[in-house]
């Protein structure tokens, strides 16, 4: 792989993530548990897919082909997206979405103070604009945790529900794989490796205060962000979010 | 979250910019006070609104009877010459 090709996965990966889990987000716009909630996600929802366009965006220049952001959001089938299997998780209900989004956050934050450090100009200005961003979205999920899990009984059960269930697709964040280390050899991303100690840290503080349970997982999902094997989930995303695309190419209003 | 009916409501101010006073700009629900300036930041600052935000519970606000409205008010009707209107005013000076 050149260090071109290197780059362009790279920059797919991060708006990638931003772009599905955005998407995710959204799915919740008018069935937020009440309306100021509704409103909240909806702005994590838009902020990631401001940091897709961003991202997809450079990436297209990077590839050099002539593929506009939209291009790469429409037009690539599931196997060409490089996403972590975390973030197309389904919503299903409230405490499922807070979850995957601290686990997320928790790494997004480490990963993009990193980046804010970049050697590459273009992605540092990016990652300096949306670290405000993530700043929230980590303060926001890292609440909300603490308040279901240390809420109700039942509140409580159903985030330990959601945590064992997720937990398994927390690995792939920190693992470093050959793109990953290139980047980071390259002075373009930060070392991967390095974040565990603090993501781990992070967890276990929340965890605490959340009165929830780390549940020990013996085999950490993985093959999103290399795009080998993604879950079920991802091709139902992609009908949905390349529909009017993929019936009307091409077509602009 | 099953008695989230009974989240009190919160009256919001929003400070547009500096120098400026804090302006009702309308309540919300939340279950405390650092869960209303989060959802005040999402419902009322998404445009650029504000620089600063407060939140007070609803319950502790006095508001005067609309009943006493002639004696409280009606009296400052006639007297116009309470209003600072007759007054030049430098351009430079500004929100006022």
């Amino acid at each position: 792989m050149t260090p071109v090709e290197a780059k362009f996965e790279y920059l797919l990966r991060l708006g990638d993530n931003a772009l599905i889990l955005g998407h995710r987000l959204s799915e919740w716009c008018g069935h937020g548990p009440i309306l100021e909630q509704d409103i909240a996600i909806t702005n994590i929802a838009l902020d990631q897919v401001g940091q897709a366009r961003s991202l997809l965006q450079y990436a297209g220049e990077i590839e050099g082909k002539g593929r506009s952001e939209d291009d790469l959001a429409y037009k690539r089938d599931v196997m060409e997206f490089r996403n972590v299997l975390l973030a197309e998780q389904p919503n299903e209900d409230f405490a499922y979405t807070i979850v995957r989004q601290f686990l997320f956050d928790n790494f997004n934050y480490l990963l993009y103070q990193g980046l804010c450090q970049s050697k590459d100009e273009h992605l540092r200005a990016i990652a300096e604009k949306s670290i405000k961003e993530i700043t929230y979205h980590l303060r926001y999920s890292s609440e909300w945790m603490i308040r279901l899990g240390d809420g109700t009984e039942e509140s409580h059960e159903k985030m330990q529900a959601a945590l064992d269930d997720l937990m398994i697709y927390s690995g792939e964040l920190t693992t470093p794989d050959a793109v990953d280390t290139m980047m980071y050899e390259a002075g373009i991303a930060p070392d991967l490796s390095a974040l565990q100690a603090n993501y781990q840290q992070k967890l276990k503080e929340i965890l605490q205060e959340a009165t929830l349970q780390q549940p020990e997982v013996k085999y950490m999902q993985s093959g999103g962000k290399d795009g080998s094997m993604h879950t079920e989930y991802l091709g139902f995303i992609l009908a949905e979010l390349q529909f009017v695309q993929r019936a009307y190419p091409d077509m602009e209003w | 979250m099953s008695d989230k009916k009974n989240w009190p409501l919160w009256e919001i101010f929003i400070r547009s910019k500096n120098g400026l006073n804090h302006k009702h700009v309308g309540s919300l629900h939340a279950a405390d006070a650092e869960m209303a300036i989060e959802n005040a930041r999402d419902v009322y600052t998404r445009r650029n609104e504000g620089v600063s935000i407060w939140v007070v519970e609803s319950q502790y606000i006095t508001a005067s009877s609309p009943n006493q409205s002639e004696s409280l008010f009606d009296p400052a009707n006639d007297k116009v010459y309470r209003h600072p209107t007759f007054y030049n005013l430098p351009d430079e000076v500004k929100n006022i």
